[in-house]
């Protein structure tokens, strides 16, 4: 099993879950979340242009199954990507998951996916 | 003595006050007052329809949302100080458009009382405020997917070539002034905005995902708050357009709450029955539709009349938006579906409702009321189509499919509306 942690623009969160459906990873956790990577966030207040620290993120969070992982991660990479690919669009971590755990049944490992 | 002597006494009496002695009439305080506190109801109701539409779009549009509303404000608050009092109230030409030099810059009205008692002055803020108003009202339809400047132009643009001579048709002495009933704008405002709405989505297109991709309002909080500020500000916009203080202002008033409150107590019913829950985005649209349908029979119609037409108002905007979501064309807050045809409603059915029957029976009165409704659409469909095109065509309107996505907010005006959701 594996834990594919991705973070993407904000905007491209519409086309990401579309595309995950369509290769049907349907099972997901979202979350709003700021970072920093290489990309600048740049606002204006005042004429007086900010760059925040830390730039608005979503994380998505997605557990599967090992034959699932390039799956997911092929249609992150296809959706999240900007049309020749831009600083800001992103990463995915892949981490191995040790277990996981249905809690209505009680289930364990893949079946619990 | 009849009303017909005392009509002629009346007019005698006025043609021997302002032609023999030429003495200008003097200032009314009362109306004057109410005149001045209806200005700044309708004001109000401009940063009320800045929260009523940025509270139901997405949380990344809701500052370009209600930028759109406030654009308004500076740039229709410009252009009628310059040209659009003068268009829409100057002499009429040809009874399409109106023009005076004294009215150009507000150049001459410096000292001018009007035949009311009110100086020009507040008259003129009072009809600016109208003006502001409409071009705001469309800018729901096409929310969350326009240029911001190309929005400005077009707006300008619009209340020039469309809003200017419609005002003077119905109102400012054009050829169907005291023919139509329009009372406080029915057709010239909210026709007219709602069939501009309606034609300017269908050729922008629909918000990239939609309808398949859930779109929900950011906070409907504020959406109740705005519609609260709109129904206050709407005493204003109907009780101010009688243009005194008295008995008419009074009815106007009274129709205008009567059917605000039918408005919403109807379709509030309907989702109860049909969704078996009422919600405050459908109490909030049921206000409007009912105020909507009001605006053009507000001191021309009775109690009872009122009730009908809130509640007419708001079962027809309903119906208009359910056949929207099945027609599948994107007005993004229903501009058409509320303002449109609840005004339509308003103006075709404030005939069966009259106080005074006119002397012409009922049928040539329907003529009348058709003909305004008419010339609305006619005139907001035809203008809006070239302007939206021409405009889309030479400085871009719809915005591109990667600013669009990232919001207007940030893409289109560097800011943020809500900064307290992530950590920075």
């Amino acid at each position: 099993m594996k834990l594919i942690t991705a973070i993407i623009r904000p905007e491209k969160l519409d086309e990401v879950r579309q595309a995950l459906i369509s290769a049907e990873i349907t099972r997901i956790t979202v979350t709003r979340c700021a970072g920093r990577g290489q990309a600048e966030h740049v606002d204006i207040y005042r004429g007086l242009e900010v760059a925040p620290a830390l730039a608005p993120k979503i994380r998505l969070d997605i557990a599967c199954n090992d034959e699932f992982k390039q799956v997911t991660i092929d249609a992150i990479l296809s959706a999240a990507r900007s049309d020749e690919g831009e600083i800001g669009d992103g990463k995915i971590f892949v981490t191995a998951l040790e277990e996981c755990i249905r809690i209505r049944t009680g289930e364990e490992g893949g079946e619990a996916i | 003595m009849n009303a017909l002597s005392l009509l002629s006494v009346t007019a005698l009496l006025t043609l021997f006050s302002t032609e023999a002695y030429a003495t200008p009439p003097a200032v009314d305080s009362g109306t004057t007052a109410w005149m001045l506190t209806s200005t700044a109801l309708v004001l109000l109701m401009i940063p009320g329809l800045a929260m009523f539409y940025g509270g139901l779009v997405r949380t990344k549009n809701v500052l370009g949302t209600m930028m759109h509303s406030f654009s308004a404000m500076a740039i229709i608050g410009v252009l009628w100080t310059i040209c659009g009092y003068s268009m829409a109230f100057g002499e009429s030409i040809g009874g399409v458009v109106g023009w005076h030099e004294d009215k150009f810059m507000l150049s001459g009205i410096d000292q001018t009382i009007m035949k009311g008692g009110i100086p020009e002055y507040v008259f003129a803020m009072f009809q600016g405020k109208f003006a502001i108003i409409t071009p705001a009202i469309i800018a729901g339809a096409f929310a969350e997917r326009v240029q911001f400047r190309g929005y400005c132009v077009f707006i300008a643009l619009w209340s020039l070539i469309v809003y200017n001579p419609l005002a003077h048709i119905v109102w400012g002495g054009g050829f169907l002034t005291g023919d139509a009933i329009d009372f406080a704008g029915g057709t010239v405002i909210h026709v007219s905005a709602g069939v501009a709405g309606l034609v300017a989505a269908i050729y922008l297109g629909a918000r990239r995902g939609y309808p398949r991709v859930a779109m929900h309002p950011n906070s409907l909080v504020m959406t109740m708050i705005g519609a609260g500020l709109l129904w206050v500000g709407w005493f204003g916009f109907n009780a101010g357009s009688s243009v005194e203080s008295g008995l008419k202002t009074g009815q106007a008033l009274a129709m205008t709450q009567i059917a605000a409150a039918a408005g919403a107590l109807v379709w509030i019913c309907l989702e109860g029955i049909l969704h078996k829950k009422a919600t405050s985005l459908g109490m909030v649209s049921g206000i409007l539709a009912g105020l909507v349908a009001i605006t053009p029979a507000a001191g021309d119609v009775l109690p009872v009349g009122a009730l009908c037409l809130g509640a007419l108002g708001s079962v027809f905007s309903y119906l208009a938006i359910t056949v929207k979501n099945r027609m599948g064309y994107d007005d993004t807050l229903d501009v058409f579906g509320i303002h449109g045809v609840a005004g339509i409603i308003g103006a075709i059915g404030l005939t069966f409702f009259l106080r005074d029957v006119p002397d012409a029976g009922v049928m040539v009165q329907l003529g009348h009321q058709a003909a305004g409704v008419a010339v609305a659409i006619a005139a907001s469909a035809v203008g809006t189509i070239v302007l939206v095109w021409a405009v889309d065509k030479t400085i871009g309107f719809k915005l591109d499919e990667r600013r669009e996505l990232a919001g207007l907010d940030h893409s289109l005006h560097g800011e943020h509306g809500y900064g307290m959701l992530n950590p920075s």
